[in-house]
């Protein structure tokens, strides 16, 4: 028997909400499989641990959201009870792991931009926004220095991890201008001072990413041709597998807790 | 003969006392006070109300928390207790007690930097073994047995330890 998907009144402060809480569960559960496949035990720690950090941010926007939109739908009601047009995360996070380098250059292109997100959001005039914005902003810290340090290792390491780690840059690329995008709900908010504008983070983003890659001997593409729509509900057939097992449980029993 | 605010502050005291025992699943040897975890306890109508913080965003451990503080005041005679949790201010490591620090350390675990600064969220300041106080010691793993730690070795006495992360 399936659940039926519930509907979210998407006011721009929900969607907000909704779209970075998206963000983090789906690059969340994305790390999560690496639980007990990682190339060694402290990296096994490390992936469960981020991927720990990502689902409590996402969990507190859920909540949020919830609260915002004042109907019955809680945090897990958001998280596993809607249809995948509803997703509103970047296509980056829902991005196969692939190997190892796919999986850190994933995660580097989005905590580098987190950490500055995170840090520049400690301002808004939401105060429960801003509150999540300083705990995200240390969490998105340790989470860019680790996958800086691996991105090092692995651009500056041997000739197949170099190889590997660049095939990654490059085919990830395309998926890094949607962090900059911001549709007129979201300008909305960014002129009440609720929200930044991420485009405004761009330049710093792109200097990150540059000196880790200048030591990593690896090389930023030049292309500016970019993917989008997973802000809009327009995802991957990646995300319809991921969901199919995030959901799973929910599905099969509903309104199942621990 | 007690008068009403009297009452009412040792009322109160109780109440923190109750709350404040909880211990923190994951490292029994701290309080939720310790921590600075436990914000405030007020009186609403006829029941009390506990404000905690979360630490981490992922910290399994509130949920718990949660359970207990309610568990403690009930023992304690308070009927219905609530807890709530506060986002705002934000909970960092410079929150918790010199006790706690020193409650940490005595367990083995090489207790955050007071100043969870940038540079100390980023390890450039020495953390000192908490077996012999040597502060040649290096960094093993940015992430540990829970999201709250990391580990790290002494050079001097050759034995890994647990550092809580700044925060
Ligand atoms: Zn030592």
């Amino acid at each position: 028997m399936a659940t039926a998907n519930i509907q979210v009144s998407e006011t721009p402060l929900v969607l907000y909400a909704l779209r970075r809480a998206d963000d983090a569960l789906i690059l969340g559960h994305r790390l999560s499989e690496w639980c007990g496949h990682a190339p060694m035990l402290e990296e096994d720690m490390a992936l469960s641990n981020i991927a720990l950090d990502l689902i409590g941010q996402a969990r507190e926007l859920y909540t949020y959201a919830s609260k915002v939109e004042g109907k019955d739908n809680d945090e897990d009601k958001l998280a596993y009870l809607r249809d995948i047009r509803q997703y509103r995360n970047l296509l980056l996070v829902e991005q196969p792991n692939g190997d190892f380098a796919q999986t850190l250059v994933r995660q580097f292109f989005y905590s580098a931009f987190a950490d500055l997100y995170w840090r520049a959001m400690m301002n808004s005039r939401d105060t429960t926004l801003a509150a999540i914005a300083a705990k995200s902003e240390k969490e998105s810290a340790y989470h860019l220095r680790h996958a800086s340090e691996w991105l090092i290792r692995l651009g500056d390491g041997t000739d197949e991890s170099h190889a590997r780690a660049q095939a990654a840059i490059d085919h990830l690329w395309a998926f890094t201008g949607e962090m900059f995008a911001v549709d007129d709900g979201e300008r909305a908010l960014i002129h009440a001072g609720i929200a930044i504008d991420p485009g405004t983070l761009r330049g710093r983003w792109l200097q990150t990413l540059s000196n880790v890659a200048s030591e990593a001997t690896l090389v930023l593409p030049e292309n500016d041709w970019m993917q989008q729509g997973g802000r809009t509900g327009r995802h991957s057939e990646h995300l319809g597998h991921l969901l199919s097992e995030l959901q799973s449980m929910q599905r099969t029993f509903p309104g199942l807790t621990w | 003969m007690v008068s009403v605010l009297d009452r009412d502050s040792e009322l109160r005291r109780r109440a923190w006392d109750a709350a404040a025992s909880v211990v923190d699943p994951e490292i029994p040897v701290l309080t939720i006070a310790d921590l600075g975890v436990l914000r405030d306890v007020v009186f609403a109508g006829d029941h009390v109300e506990v404000a905690i913080t979360p630490t981490y965003s992922g910290c399994p451990a509130m949920n718990m928390i949660s359970l207990e503080i309610e568990v403690a005041l009930e023992r304690a005679g308070f009927r219905r207790p609530k807890v709530r949790t506060v986002l705002s201010p934000a909970w960092t490591t410079d929150w918790m007690t010199e006790e706690g620090r020193q409650k940490l350390r005595a367990y083995g675990i090489a207790p955050p930097q007071a100043s969870s600064s940038r540079r100390a969220l980023f390890g450039e300041q020495a953390v000192a073994c908490p077996q012999c106080g040597s502060e040649n010691t290096e960094l093993l793993s940015e992430f540990g047995s829970t999201s709250c730690k990391a580990l790290w070795r002494c050079k001097s006495c050759r034995e890994p330890f647990d550092y809580f992360k700044c925060h």
